[in-house]
């Protein structure tokens, strides 16, 4: 009964989403304000039958209902309650679901949160946010409906939800990246809103900018869970695989990045319109594209869901609807007069500039390395396949080279900026950097890597651009330097918090590539094997009873100079549905060095192999990358978004003036 | 002329979306049919285990081989690996071919989880690699005792691909042997 529930509030909703596609839209043209203003009420309505629709699935798991066919692919009556309610993602349907629930979260959010907004812009955001709810509705009602029944032959026992996805992280995971990920339609909603008013003024930029931030928070903070998760849990210690469907959340959050630097030129000064709005539509065709790559099987990877070819086609057609909808109504209505508002070769705006270019440099070759594969098919040229060479070969000069210009650019000042504002500003961090520089090759002494000592450099000089910038424009106010440093706007601490983080993860990334040491070994019971300076003494395997697993846990006594430091568990699990086996690692952390060792294959009488680890600075990766989502949602937060004066007549006046 | 440049990412997207049309009715796991029933291709490549000693196509006559493609940097070879341990203990000949990949790795790799392989061949280059059409690790190719490929699996193999694809034909082999 309650699938059914689950079944029939779904089609209510899209019901409730073409109307909200269509009325208010409508509304907004037939100048009806009452059609207009019904947009808020069908978003609060499709908001709530999505929810309840999703409490259907999620009963349905927790009562382990097996005539659901999705439940049974997979939960499992003896899995932790907690694991159930996330299983309710663990596959392909129930994750889109959990999609919709977002978009229509996010809808709803738009329509509580945009009182300050003129009603025209509102009803055309909610509705274009509607039109996107019909297509992904519609394509789960015909091809992917979570609430399938088995039925007569319903199986007694569900078929388990995947061990590898049996683990804290994925609670958090895919809903933070999922936030992130459909967030990137609001920008996209307002872009399209923009074009269809011919608006695109500081006002929008600044009505979508927190909308923007806010998604590109979350995909931070979601792509940097994962990345921890893939770390721990697949036991091998990488924190990055280059994957397809790694790369189809990377590339919308590039192109996010570039998007929430231009939206800042677009508000303050007027400039950078039409790529703004290019970038926004771009954000979220790539969001949904990963979509199509990971839904439709055109490409292999690791995250593949079980794929459909009709699922495809029809994500395809809805891509080509929305994608080539919007860039054609863009076609046809971005301004091409071009700005007015001039700036200078050393400008903010110019560096800015060079940020958007570099990142849709990165996301192009991000994007081509992960279509080459299908391209070259396409062409008849064979299959070929593209690895972690090609991308860190693109990647690794272009965000060191970002860095480098990140750091000249918080010198400068909008429309132009004199020579010696270089020096007096980047002096010290200069210094600094090369110091840290130094400081990192000579601590690794013979095992020098320039590449390390460039990283380490590079981050310190974001870092020190950061602290500099912080201190100089303190001691520029009046009154005492240091009350200064607390008193200064929730838009500059968003933005330092992220560029220091830029700074972390690339001190992290950088050096624990370099520097991480590893060795695999066959160790008896008793036996001591040293790493980078630390013994890992093997005690033996001690035999542990999960909720649903068996596992063989080593017991690994670690010191250093003889000074005892932890003992790590790692663990062989043995999963009793399935008979899947687990490597699950055992990693101390703290913010020099990871201690990771997972445990291999029994080697008989005894012994182990045991693969050990030490990775220095390696929380610094998702560490910095905390600090920029964190950066992210301070500036979302921030209050004059959402002040209803008429805040937005200055920076329009402002760039009406500079024309 | 303004206006037209404003067409640009319109068409960019266009043809993209027919590349992704197409990429619908290509399937990455299929076999090219060119390699379905055709000889293996020819191969003169030195072994992980002993890197001089040269192996050919003729060592894979006579009997039938599962040739598996893996590599170190491949996630899921890691999660297939049981099963192929647990293949070559029913006495499956599973010959590997190391895919553009590290030997000291792969060395280490092997003594860590226990080797499969028959033995494996170091296709540092990938040129095996490319003559098979190798899209991507793990693959696996059943070869029969004239050499001939007669299945290819692209991804992981596991217990419901091995008895759906892998046991049916090698049964058949065997039944024309007889």
């Amino acid at each position: 009964m309650i699938a059914e529930l689950g079944h029939i509030t779904l089609i209510i909703a899209l019901a409730l989403s073409v109307l909200l596609a269509v009325i208010p839209m409508w509304g907004s043209y037939s100048n009806n304000a009452l059609w207009m203003s019904s947009s808020r009420s069908l978003a609060t309505g499709m908001f709530v039958f999505v929810a309840i629709s999703y409490g259907c699935l999620t009963i349905n798991f927790m009562e382990s209902d097996f005539t659901v066919a999705y439940v049974a692919a997979t939960s499992n009556s003896i899995l932790p309650w907690y694991y159930k309610l996330s299983a309710v993602w663990g596959g392909h349907e129930g994750s889109f679901l959990l999609w919709m629930l977002m978009l229509a979260g996010w809808t709803f959010t738009v329509a509580c949160l945009s009182r300050s907004l003129p009603e025209i812009i509102v009803a055309r955001v909610l509705a274009v946010l509607g039109f996107l709810s019909i297509g992904f509705l519609l394509f789960m009602l015909l091809t992917s409906n979570p609430f399938d029944r088995l039925l007569p032959d319903t199986p007694s026992e569900g078929r388990d939800l995947n061990p590898l996805l049996q683990d804290p992280a994925f609670i958090f995971h895919p809903p933070i990246l999922y936030m992130g990920y459909v967030g990137l339609s609001v920008a996209f909603a307002f872009a399209v809103a923009a074009l269809l008013s011919g608006r695109l003024d500081s006002a929008w930029a600044r009505w979508s900018r927190p909308w923007a931030t806010a998604a590109w928070a979350f995909l931070s903070l979601g792509i940097a869970l994962g990345s921890w998760w893939a770390y721990y849990e697949l036991g091998w210690g990488g924190w990055w695989f280059w994957d397809p469907v790694e790369n189809a959340v990377f590339m919308p959050w590039l192109v996010a990045t570039a998007l929430i630097h231009s939206l800042a030129v677009t508000e303050k000064r007027g400039v950078f319109k039409s790529w703004t709005i290019l970038l926004a539509i771009f954000s979220f065709s790539l969001s949904l594209l990963g979509t199509f790559l990971v839904r439709s099987g055109v490409i292999t990877s690791v995250h593949a869901f079980a794929t459909d070819p009709e699922r495809g086609v029809f994500i395809l057609a809805f891509l080509g609807l929305v994608v080539g909808g919007s860039l054609l109504l863009y076609a046809i209505k971005a301004p091409t007069i071009r700005a007015t508002a001039t700036f200078s070769w050393v400008s903010r705006e110019l560096f800015l500039l060079l940020n958007n270019i570099l990142l849709a440099v990165l996301m192009l070759t991000v994007l081509l390395g992960t279509l080459y594969p299908l391209i070259a098919d396409a062409m008849g040229l064979g299959r070929i396949s593209v690895g972690p060479p090609f991308f860190n070969l693109f990647f690794v000069p272009i965000i060191l080279t970002l860095s480098l210009l990140l750091g000249l650019g918080a010198a400068t000042q909008w429309k132009s900026t004199r020579g010696e504002r270089f020096s007096n500003l980047l002096l010290i961090p200069a210094v600094v950097s090369v110091v840290m520089g130094i400081v990192v090759a000579s601590l690794y002494g013979e095992n020098f890597a320039w590449k390390g000592a460039l990283c380490a450099a590079l981050g310190a000089w974001v870092m020190s651009v950061t602290f500099t910038d912080w201190w100089k424009k303190a001691k520029a106010k009046r009154g005492s330097t240091i009350a200064q440093l607390f008193n200064m706007t929730p838009s500059f601490y968003s933005m330092a918090l992220a560029h220091f983080g830029l700074g972390v993860a690339i001190i992290g990334g950088g050096l624990s590539s370099v520097y991480s040491v590893q060795k695999d070994v066959r160790m008896e019971p008793g036996e001591t094997v040293s790493v980078a300076q630390y013994d890992f003494k093997f005690e033996g395997m001690l035999a542990v009873d999960g909720a649903n697993y068996r596992a063989d846990r080593g017991q690994i006594h670690v010191s250093k100079d003889g000074e005892f430091i932890t003992i790590l568990g790692p663990e062989k699990r043995h999963y009793l549905s399935g008979g899947n086996m687990m490597t699950e690692a055992a990693i101390d952390s703290n913010l020099a060095r990871d201690l990771y060792v997972a445990m291999g294959e029994h080697l008989g009488e005894g012994a182990w192999g045991v693969r050990i680890y030490v990775k220095p600075f390696v929380m610094w990766i998702w560490l910095g990358v905390l600090f920029m989502g964190l950066g992210g949602f301070v500036a979302a937060a921030d209050k004059r978004y959402r002040s209803k004066t008429k805040r937005s007549n200055a920076p329009q006046a402002s760039a009406i003036s500079a024309a | 002329m303004s206006r037209l440049k404003l067409f640009l990412p319109l068409f960019i997207f266009a043809a993209l979306a027919a590349l992704f049309w197409k990429g619908l009715s290509l399937d990455p796991r299929a076999m090219p049919s060119a390699l379905l029933d055709k000889e293996f291709p020819a191969f003169e490549l030195g072994v992980l285990k002993s890197p001089n000693t040269i192996h050919s196509r003729d060592d894979l006559l006579g009997k039938i081989s599962v040739v598996n493609v893996w590599a170190t940097w491949c996630i899921v070879c890691r999660v297939e690996h049981p099963y192929l341990l647990k293949l070559a203990e029913q006495g499956v000949n599973i010959v590997g071919v190391n895919y553009k990949d590290n030997p000291e790795e792969a060395r280490a790799w092997l003594k860590e989880l226990k080797d499969p392989y028959t033995y494996s061949l170091m296709d540092r280059d990938g040129r095996l690699g490319l003559d098979l059409g190798v899209f991507g690790a793990p693959e696996s190719y059943l070869v029969d005792t004239k050499g001939v490929i007669r299945h290819k699996h692209v991804g992981m193999v596991d217990d419901k691909v091995w008895v759906r694809d892998f046991q049916p034909i090698i049964d058949e082999i065997k039944a024309a042997a007889l």
